[in-house]
């Protein structure tokens, strides 16, 4: 085994994913590298990947966030942008780690629904979800009704 | 601001929402870099070495495959030092091979057993169901305090 020396030590790494009609990841990476001091942007086609020291990324993805809050998602990540382990680049295919944002794709336009809707309503108002831990209890009555149709 | 530990840990939504309503998500990015940012032996790609499984004994028997073990190893500090939970019960993409499986299985299973705030979710599947899930969360997230 080879010695493994670390690059980019002490910098965190963070995608900013953006689903909106407004903004695209080009209007994205304009604004970021207008606000950007030093940090690395890579624009992707799902929005950026922001690689910096810990308080300027979050200054950056504060202020990027601030043009359509509840259109725009960040989630941190492991690797900093265009590492040969994880860049498609380099592997071909989808990165790894994408089949899974590509998925929370399909629900985020509902979520951004719920963050615009719950903006101007309370949100003690709105119901519980479904809870997956409640065993569902067979009512009589639908016992009732496939027992008649059995028997018919 | 309480550490929240989220499942699937590398759920956007759940990220962003966490640290949209001033909590600290613990996913499994945040393991992940802090592996790949401490020298040592190459062990790509993700730099999880022969040593991960046997911190993996914590959490996961010697007979679990390693595996689960190496993956508990990741996890497992994260578990422990999490004050609460949120858990999306029908997440597809955390499917994967035996040891994903099983390693998910106990990461859910030890999240139960420990006595902490814990929400329990599926994924919306419309736009009501969204405000509804949204909602929960924003409720779940200041309970445990932290900016509105």
């Amino acid at each position: 085994m080879t010695d493994y020396t670390p690059v980019l030590v002490g910098t965190v790494t963070k995608y900013v994913v953006v689903e909106s009609f407004e903004i695209t990841p080009a209007d994205l990476a304009i604004r970021g590298y207008e606000i950007s001091k030093g940090a690395m942007i890579k624009e992707t086609c799902f929005g950026l990947v922001v690689n910096g020291k810990e308080d300027e990324v979050d200054r950056i993805v504060a202020g990027l966030r601030a043009i359509d809050p509840d259109h725009i998602f960040v989630k941190d990540r492991g690797f900093p942008p265009g590492d040969p382990r994880r860049c498609r680049a380099n592997l071909g295919g989808a990165r790894p780690g994408y089949h899974g944002m590509e998925y929370e794709m399909t629900v985020i336009p509902y979520i951004s629904h719920g963050l615009e809707e719950l903006k101007n309503r309370d949100e003690k108002s709105v119901p519980a979800p479904e809870n997956p831990l409640e065993q569902k209890v067979l009512d009589v009555t639908v016992l009732k009704k496939l027992i008649d149709a059995q028997e018919s | 601001m309480a550490k929240v530990f989220i499942y699937p840990a590398t759920s956007l939504i759940l990220s962003d929402l966490v640290a949209r309503h001033g909590h600290t998500p613990l996913s499994s990015a945040v393991a992940i870099r802090e592996r790949i940012q401490t020298a040592g032996l190459e062990s790509p790609p993700l730099q999880i070495t022969p040593e991960e499984p046997k911190k993996g004994l914590k959490w996961a028997a010697v007979e679990v495959p390693s595996g689960v073990r190496g993956r508990m190893s990741l996890y497992g500090p994260m578990i422990e030092q999490c004050e609460a939970a949120i858990i999306i019960n029908d997440a597809d993409l955390s499917f994967g091979c035996m040891g994903c499986a099983r390693t998910n299985e106990l990461i859910k299973f030890l999240l139960r057993q420990k006595e902490i705030p814990r929400l329990e979710l599926y994924y919306p599947k419309n736009e009501e169901e969204g405000t509804k899930f949204v909602a929960a969360i924003k409720r779940f997230l200041a309970d445990l305090g932290g900016k509105p």
